[in-house]
């Protein structure tokens, strides 16, 4: 097995060694409509309407989707279109807090098979909470036999910490989550996968697993990207999910730590997935942190809990800084897949330079690309030799322009690229 | 509330730049520098002198000419022109060392567009035009420390150079001890007699990360084994002539190299074949200029079947 190329980067996990902290109910929230991959949720109350904590408040006939709840109690002020990140635009449910956080009736739910299951992860309205928001039931929803389960405990981005302290904080909530995935799927092992960055939460993990054969923990080295998925399968089992497949070809399949913590939760209280751990970091941030902050809350409020002038903030980024995008302004919501938020205080692009085809873009690609040739390929707008050189299996992983000396925004590029030759 | 900066991910960027990669192979060079004076005395330290500034002017107003942005501060004209001095005698003329810059940077470089765009190495290229044009001036070798046998002080041919005593290359005449040549104290261009001070750049490089082994190893590599195969000496073979200097310097050219690990190991013994030939079949003495020359030329072809395969692609049959 042959060691697939990665970079090595800093980790600046400051917020590390602190718990994560309660945010206050914010006053208002506004919640998308879409905060998963597939379709838009419709709202499913109107303004004027009062809602509970945990109330379902968007749903959608089509499968591919994942309904959304009220994450305050409150009272429905507005139903307006939102812009999400990607640019698309769905419907969002503005809700005023009543200042009670009431709950809504949440019972945990009724499990006693497969089918029931999957209808239940469906109801807690639970995607990827790693960053790509795919729905869960349908991952779990396995057609093809399956039998590694891989729990993606890498965060190999530099910043974030919230699936560690996730792991520190709540360790049985991982394992139950395991187990629950394990018993109604019919999966028969699992590996938690953990950079060497962590060595507590290794240590730890392997203590809590050391009398479970089926569930193993597994060290991976601390470099970029590890958790990227089809890198993650190739580190975990050695299997190369191939060219438009996705890992349930191989027979496994990935999920984050925080997702299967939150199944857990789901599964003893019934309440939905209304809030989540989310790293505030950058030079902007007095105390960085992470927060436990219900969806919708805006951005702004999470960094003036860290006593940040918002004056002070010049560039912001959701997701981490690899591969997170910038926001533009910090009246932003906190969705189900936010996992951080950097706040900088100043931001210099590094000029652009002519590629002096030192192959260090080479070397980084993780998918063993050419991203020179790619831009090379993408100026001439040569489709042929973008589709030859598979620039469609780029994953957006930001390796290679972080380490070219030209600067060039080969990854950039190489969104462009494959946009060209879909 | 300040108008936030939005740019495309990432937002972080490694610390290296092209002027930094630059300085580190000037700061890999400056053994060699030390030994060109050490043994070639201060014309030697002129050459090098000459050769940078009149590469950094050449390039200066080569950019404003063509109205591009300014690209001395990246620094790798002045790394041409350190290069370019190593390859010459320490007797041409200062005109001529000029004239080699302007070919290296003007004719080689700037012609094609300038950094990354050319595809022949310009030190290269310049010492080949040079030594064609003016063969007479370019394989008059002066023997090492000539001063002390002359009685005159070091700086005595800075003027004038009529009265360097000049001796044959030991690559032509085959004699001189492993020590001098590990050393430097043999007949040669300025910067290529000292084998010391050119592996210790040659691993400070790579220790830099700036070039990767393969081309230095596949090149000496083929020029040890197939020495050996004819019976040759394989240290004298490698430690003479301007082999080090190609291998580690002029050879591990990004631009006119290939990018992948395979196709650098190509070049690297494709160069030393050709090296090997011409030392020993050849009329010119000396093969590494040329061999790195043509291994440039075929360099498109080498990076097109020298590819990466990316990871988990299908083959082109199977997608039919
Ligand atoms: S890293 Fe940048 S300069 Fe180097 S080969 Fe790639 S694109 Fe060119
Ligand atoms: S962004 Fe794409 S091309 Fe660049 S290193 Fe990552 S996968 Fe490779």
């Amino acid at each position: 097995m042959f060691r697939l190329k990665s970079i090595i980067l800093d980790h600046l996990k400051h917020t590390a060694g602190t718990e994560a902290r309660m945010l206050p109910d914010p006053d208002k929230v506004l919640i998308p409509m879409s905060m998963h991959i597939g379709t838009p949720c419709e709202p499913v109350v109107k303004k004027g309407d009062h809602v509970l904590a945990g109330q379902k408040i968007g749903d959608s006939e089509a499968k591919m989707s994942v309904p959304v709840h009220a994450s305050i109690s409150g009272t429905v002020t507005d139903i307006k279109d939102y812009r999400l990140l990607n640019g698309k635009t769905c419907k969002a449910v503005e809700i005023s807090s009543d200042g009670k956080h009431k709950t809504a009736d949440c019972s945990p739910p009724e499990i006693t098979d497969k089918a029931s299951f999957l209808k239940a992860v469906r109801e807690s309205g639970a995607c990827g909470l790693g960053g790509a928001g795919f729905p869960v039931h349908i991952k779990l929803d396995l057609k093809k036999e399956t039998d590694t389960l891989i729990i993606n405990a890498a965060e190999c981005e530099p910043y974030i910490t919230s699936d560690y302290r996730q792991m520190v904080e709540k360790p049985d909530e991982v394992l139950g989550g395991i187990r629950l995935v394990m018993k109604y799927t019919g999966i028969a092992g699992t590996v938690i996968a953990i950079e060497t960055n962590k060595p507590d939460v290794i240590e730890d993990f392997e203590k809590l697993t050391a009398d479970i054969p089926e569930i193993n923990v597994l060290k991976l080295p601390s470099v970029y990207p590890q958790g990227a998925e089809k890198v993650l399968v190739y580190s975990c089992t050695g299997r190369i999910v191939g060219e438009g497949e996705i890992p349930a070809d191989q027979k496994v399949i990935v999920m984050n730590v925080s997702t299967v913590a939150f199944l857990y939760r789901y599964c003893c209280t019934g309440i939905p997935l209304i809030s989540r751990r989310i790293t505030v970091e950058g030079t902007a941030v007095k105390n960085p942190l992470n927060i436990f902050a219900p969806v919708g809350t805006m951005v702004k409020e999470l960094l003036e809990f860290t006593g940040t002038d918002i004056n002070d903030v010049r560039k912001l980024v959701a997701g981490g800084p690899m591969m997170g995008s910038c926001l533009m302004t910090a009246d932003t919501p906190v969705v189900k897949t936010s996992n951080s938020f950097i706040a900088d205080r100043e931001y210099t692009e590094p000029v652009t330079t002519s590629c002096i085809r030192c192959g260090r873009c080479v070397r980084a690609c993780s998918m063993n690309l050419m991203p020179l040739m790619i831009e090379k390929a993408f100026i001439n707008r040569n489709t042929s030799e973008l589709k030859r050189l598979r620039a469609g299996l780029c994953m957006n992983c930001g390796a290679c322009t972080y380490v070219c000396p030209a600067n060039r925004r080969l990854a950039e590029t190489n969104q462009l690229a494959k946009e060209l030759i879909r | 509330m300040n108008k936030l900066i939005v740019s495309p991910s990432p937002h972080l960027n490694s610390e290296i730049t092209t002027a930094k990669i630059m300085s580190l192979v000037l700061a890999a060079l400056s053994p060699a520098m030390v030994a060109a004076v050490v043994f070639f005395g201060a014309r030697a330290a002129a050459l090098i002198a000459v050769c940078t500034a009149s590469s950094v002017v050449c390039e200066y107003f080569c950019r404003r000419i063509m109205k591009r942005e300014q690209t001395i501060n990246d620094l790798s004209a002045a790394v041409t022109g350190v290069i370019l001095a190593l390859n010459l005698p320490v007797t041409v003329p200062y005109w001529m060392a000029g004239l080699g810059s302007f070919i290296a940077v003007v004719i080689v470089k700037q012609l094609f567009g300038g950094i990354g765009r050319n595809f022949a190495n310009p030190a290269v290229t310049a010492r080949i035009v040079l030594m064609v044009s003016f063969t007479g001036y370019m394989t008059d070798w002066a023997v090492p420390q000539y001063w002390q046998a002359e009685g005159t002080s070091c700086f005595g041919a800075l003027y004038h150079t009529a009265d360097i005593i000049t001796g044959p290359t030991p690559l032509v005449s085959g004699n001189a001890s492993l020590t001098s040549l590990f050393l430097g104290n043999t007949g040669g261009c300025i910067g290529e007699t000292s084998a010391a001070a050119l592996l210790a750049g040659g691993i400070y490089l790579m220790v830099k990360k700036v070039i990767t082994p393969a081309v230095p190893a596949a090149y000496l590599g083929t020029v040890a084994l197939l020495t050996l195969i004819s019976g040759g000496n394989v240290p004298h073979s490698l430690m003479s002539g301007g082999l080090f200097l190609g291998a580690f310097f002029m050879a591990t050219d990004y631009t006119t190299s290939p990018v992948t690990e395979k196709g650098k190991i190509i070049f690297g013994a494709g160069c030393g074949i050709i090296t090997f030939v011409i030392r020993k079949y050849g009329s010119y003495p000396e093969g590494v200029s040329f061999s790195i020359l043509l291994m440039n030329i075929l360099t498109p072809y080498i990076d097109r079947i020298s590819e990466n395969i990316p990871f988990g692609s299908r083959s082109e049959k199977k997608e039919v």
